[in-house]
């Protein structure tokens, strides 16, 4: 879930009150937001840095919301407070606008067939006359983050790039090149490199080094350039430093590319609906036009408002309430879904704007109406479905012995630093002895059971393995005590009523394994076939997981009782 | 056995005991029956052995009491004083004298007392000559008082004195201070220990008596099995669940198709679950290879273009995605199975639970391990409501003992809507989570072929989280795994959840 930190002060000024700390949680919970903490930047430097960094700090104190995944409208300040006044009916949801340049042709960008190799989709458009100032570039430069990290999945899926426009100038060309082939001032650094040199340099940039494995490996990479050859990025890396965006820009070139252009569209729509309140003229955004290699053109920003048609039976259902139709319509709106009933029945007309990308289908629309109803306004009720309960066989063993519960062993093909194991257990034995070791302290005998599953490659299933439940017990004493586990195996046949004959019922002869003392270890049959071993365990065995007793073990298959 | 061996000693002592008002010092009673001291404490042990016959306080004194030379002493005088006896009228000759045991010190002692004289010009050698007509032998007559047991006649500072001139020495003695019990009586019966089959027999339990027992005492611990607090919690899960009429799940099969995992479930395949940091992937098998075809293509095409009313996610479906193995990182790839399943009958409502082990590629801490225990319901019927799923959740958390509950709209990819469970925790005065719970998405139900009016219900918490808190566990590795605290598990008590 991602977390958006907002300044309270500034939070509540946009918001046009105030709230307790208590009344804002309240707020964010019924709105499905989560008050995460309370903190400012001084604590939080305190905290990751120590006292002594701190000093300087702000005190402001700062709001951590936990936002839903999928509500990429509600990760910067501005989204945030546009939600919740529309929530709370005290601010109609703004209507976003695609319009045309006052003079002249729209931006242009132009993609070239070498990108079909590294990054072939870019969506680009033009926010006009914007006046930022600290806290508004601070959100905007703060959002595109949020959104790397989120949709775009560190920008491997999407990359956004912002420009200051009056620095360049159309048409843009999006191509790839060799990396010896790019040379430009990155962002922030005050001579040029090529592409390969960059690629080193970032190597040891806490930031950057994450993003360098989506492209690294390709023959050539991305990069944007306009009419005058200037870079203007080289996504999804970085952007050249010509075009920066200053607390003076007036005019922003937006681009986006990317290797999923849905998410690209998504990904525009959410800079410009957010930061087009800051226009001259609020909430319009100036388009511009996208051409692909085989000449096809696009006009972006799709800014696209979608209508859907539904009951508010439909809604009054699902939820279990009984609203009526022009009440369902408001509690849609409340939830920027602007909604009216058609007259046709109970018909609601639903408008989904832009920045609600999460609504793919009527049950977000329901989800939504719950919301604003009040989750915990709708009567709980029981539902009458009728059935009669079964259980899945689990063998009631109860020995007289422990039972520990110990992890599976997984693993795998992660190349995370945290695993452990490589594979997933195919036997218990091992982990009894050593949960043994890590009981050492404790008075003997030790006698320890687990009934639990293994994995085991299995070619007719559709995954290629299959689980097998096993029954490992240990006995652990100053003597060896194979007549005790021996004696558990007779009274376990007895419970699961196996007789101790060949043939028919079970019986153990003698077997050489080398996880057993030599002479000591025999294979358990029932009915004819080899479920298990049980004998004392070799001194290797038990020198190994730095054990100092003699032991006896018992394993096997229980599937065959199931 | 000391109770046979000094009878006559036993019945002394009750009958000393019994004739004073409040009672006897051990040491006195030994004293005037001129026995060792020893003797009379194993009378009393004796006594006590058989009840509150006698109360015996245990005592410790300092005395003081003859050295072997301060004995010898006594008896036969201090050394200067024999001196002053051994020599007679006409004296004697100083070399003489000094043959005698008691001589040298006698000598100087005495000369310091002027009660002799050397006569050094003698004929024949030094000769010592008595200087008064008779002594008083106080250093005798000192620890003649200390033998007596009058020492409280004697000034510190002489006792000092015989300390020094190592006569006398102090000593600390323990004694008893013995009055009657409750149950005192002048005669007694030897007590016995059980009751034995021969007793039962001939009915001479009648006449004997037993000694009592020590009910302070902690009995003897039973050989038994001790279930882990994991086990126990399920159980209890388990019988919560089997009492609403739900059942059992079959879940074993911890490797799992992302497809099952996460395709059917509608979550999207560029969706940051399914990455390497969140999940495990298997590298052999790598592959699941057999799928419901025509249900992978009904699952294809909605997460590629939409479909069942839906606008689908609008992105490349890959089935290399779909077909790569993983450790199960929820139950609800069991779930996702057994609707599917469900969907190829003539539908009939269900409602199904399991409770069993998921993987997720966490950071390890004290509360999570790359394992857990998920516990998870589904109610699948036609017309099921949201205020259905928050009654059911309602009704299955106060069986937990849990009843004050609010829920909070949340997100989760194959639920919507999709609601996080909060209980107000009464230690903590504020609402804590407890579970997340939804209603499954359309896109998951629908291409699986269940009727277009049936909803799926379904919630899930962790097995790991209640026992924790249940058995005030911190650190979860004391619990599952190797490292678990066996202590632990034979300490723990019977699980009740609702209490």
């Amino acid at each position: 879930m991602p977390t958006v930190g907002v300044k309270r002060d500034l939070l509540f000024k946009a918001l046009g009150r105030t709230y307790t700390d208590e009344e804002f949680d309240e707020l964010c919970f019924e709105f499905g937001l989560e008050l995460d903490e309370i903190t400012s930047e001084k604590e939080i430097i305190s905290r990751e840095q120590g006292d002594s960094k701190a000093s300087g700090a702000s005190d402001t104190i700062l709001y951590k919301i936990d936002v839903p995944a999928n509500r990429y409208d509600l990760l910067c300040l501005e989204g945030l407070v546009r939600g919740l006044q529309v929530f709370k009916n005290t601010l109609e949801a703004p209507r976003y606008r695609r319009v045309s340049p006052s003079s002249g042709e729209p931006q242009k960008l132009v993609i070239t067939k070498e990108t079909a190799a590294v990054r072939p989709h870019a969506v680009a458009a033009v926010l006009r006359n914007i006046t930022f100032t600290q806290e508004r570039y601070d959100s905007f430069i703060e959002l595109q983050e949020k959104l790397h990290q989120n949709i775009c999945r560190l920008r491997s899926l999407v990359a956004i790039g912002t420009h200051d426009l009056d620095t360049i100038s159309g048409p843009f060309t999006y191509t790839a090149k060799p990396p010896g082939d790019i040379s430009f001032k990155p962002l922030n650094q005050t001579k040029e490199y090529t592409a390969t040199q960059l690629m080193s340099l970032y190597k040891t940039d806490s930031h950057l080094r994450h993003y360098l494995h989506i492209i690294e490996d390709k023959p050539v990479y991305p990069v944007i350039y306009d009419s005058n050859g200037i870079v203007l990025s080289m996504p999804p890396i970085i952007n050249g430093d010509h075009s920066k965006i200053t607390l003076k820009t007036k005019n922003v070139f937006i681009e986006c590319t990317a290797t999923d252009v849905t998410k690209a569209k998504i990904v525009l729509d959410m800079m410009v609906t957010m930061f087009s309140e800051y226009c001259s003229q609020p909430f319009t955004v100036e388009e511009a036009e996208v051409v692909y290699p085989d000449g096809k053109t696009y006009k972006y920003p799709e800014l696209a408002y979608r209508k859907e048609k539904l009951s508010s039976e439909f809604i009054n259902r699902k939820v279990g309430i009984n609203e009526s139709t022009e009440k369902i319509a408001q509690l849609l709106t409340r939830m920027c879904l602007l909604s009216q009933a058609t007259g046709v029945g109970d018909e609601i007309e639903v408008e989904i704007p832009p920045t609600r990308s999460d609504i793919i289908h009527a049950c977000d629309i329901m989800e939504d109406a719950a919301m604003a109803y009040g989750f915990n306004n709708i009567p709980r009720t029981t539902p009458r479905t009728y059935t009669v309960a079964n259980q899945q066989f689990v063998p009631s063993l109860f020995l007289g012995h422990s039972c520990p519960l110990r992890q599976i062993v997984a693993h795998l093909s992660s190349l995370t630093t945290l695993c452990h194991h490589q594979v997933a257990r195919t036997t218990l034995l091992p982990g009894l002895l050593k949960t043994i070791a890590a009981n050492r302290k404790m008075p003997l005998p030790l006698k320890l059971f687990e009934i639990s599953d293994v994995v085991l490659k299995d070619e007719t299933k559709d995954v290629g393995a299959r689980n097998s439940r096993r029954f490992c017990a240990v006995y652990y004493n100053k003597s060896p005590g194979f007549e005790v586990i021996h004696g558990l195996l007779d009274r376990t046949m007895q419970l699961l009523e196996v007789k101790s004959v060949r043939g028919d019922g079970y019986h153990i002869q003698a077997a050489d394994d080398s996880t057993f003392f030599p002479g000591r270890c025999a294979e358990i049959f029932v009915r004819g076939k080899s479920v298990g071993r049980l004998g004392v365990l070799h001194p290797d065995v038990i020198n190994r997981f730095e054990l100092t007793m003699p032991c006896s073990a018992l394993e096997m298959d229980i599937e065959p009782f199931l | 056995n000391w109770v046979m061996a000094d009878t006559g000693v036993v019945e002394t002592l009750l009958r000393l005991i019994e004739k004073v008002d409040d009672g006897v010092d051990s040491l006195e009673v030994a004293a005037s029956l001129g026995v060792d001291h020893q003797v009379i404490v194993g009378a009393v042990k004796s006594l006590q052995a058989l009840g509150d016959i006698i109360s015996a306080e245990l005592r410790s004194s300092k005395h003081w009491e003859l050295t072997e030379e301060g004995t010898e002493i006594a008896e036969q005088g201090s050394h200067e004083a024999r001196v002053f006896s051994s020599i007679p009228l006409e004296g004697l000759a100083q070399s003489e004298l000094m043959k005698l045991s008691f001589g040298k010190i006698g000598f100087s002692k005495a000369m310091s007392n002027k009660w002799i004289r050397v006569d050094k010009s003698h004929e024949g050698g030094p000769r010592i000559f008595k200087t008064v007509e008779s002594i008083d032998d106080q250093v005798r007559e000192k620890l003649l008082l200390v033998k007596k047991a009058n020492t409280a006649q004697l000034e510190e500072k002489e006792k000092n004195e015989l300390k020094k001139r190592k006569l006398l020495s102090e000593v600390t003695v323990k004694s008893y201070w013995i009055s009657k019990g409750i149950s005192f009586s002048t005669t007694i019966t030897k007590q016995e220990t059980e009751l034995t089959p021969e007793m039962v027999a001939n009915g001479s339990w009648k006449e004997k008596k037993f000694k009592p027992y020590n009910f302070e005492a902690m009995g003897v611990a039973p050989d038994c099995g001790h279930l882990h607090p994991l086990m126990k919690v399920r159980t209890q899960f388990r019988q919560i669940f089997l009492e609403m009429g739900f059942t059992e799940m079959p879940t074993n099969n911890f490797i799992e198709s992302s497809f099952w995992n996460f395709d059917s479930l509608f979550q999207p395949q560029q969706h940051p679950a399914r990455d390497q940091h969140d999940t495990f992937f298997l590298s052999d098998p790598a592959l699941a290879h057999e799928f419901p075809q025509d249900y992978l293509e009904r699952v294809k095409k909605v997460h590629s273009e939409g479909g069942f009313g839906s606008q689908g996610y609008k992105y490349d479906w890959k089935i290399e995605e779909a077909q790569k193995n993983i450790l199960r990182t929820h139950t609800t790839a069991v779930s996702a199975r057994m609707l599917y399943k469900l969907a190829q009958q003539k539908f009939t409502p269900v409602k199904y639970f399991s409770i069993d082990r998921v993987f997720r590629n966490e950071t390890l801490d004290a509360t999570h391990l790359a394992e857990f225990h998920q516990i998870e319901g589904v109610v699948a019927d036609y017309g099921l409501t949201l205020g259905d799923l928050m009654g059911i959740l309602h009704q299955f958390f106060t069986k937990l003992g849990i009843t004050k509950l609010r829920f909070k709209p949340a997100y989760n990819p194959y639920t919507e809507p999709s609601m996080e469970v909060f209980s107000y925790h009464e230690g903590l005065k504020k609402w804590v989570e407890v579970g997340n719970s939804g209603v499954f998405r359309p896109e998951m139900l629908l291409p699986m072929g269940l009727p277009e009016d049936v909803s799926v219900i379904a919630w899930g918490l962790s097995l790991e989280r209640p026992t924790m808190i249940k058995y005030g566990i911190n650190n979860i590795r004391e619990l599952v795994g190797h490292k678990v605290n066996l202590q632990m598990v034979y300490d723990s008590p019977i699980c009740r959840l609702e209490s």
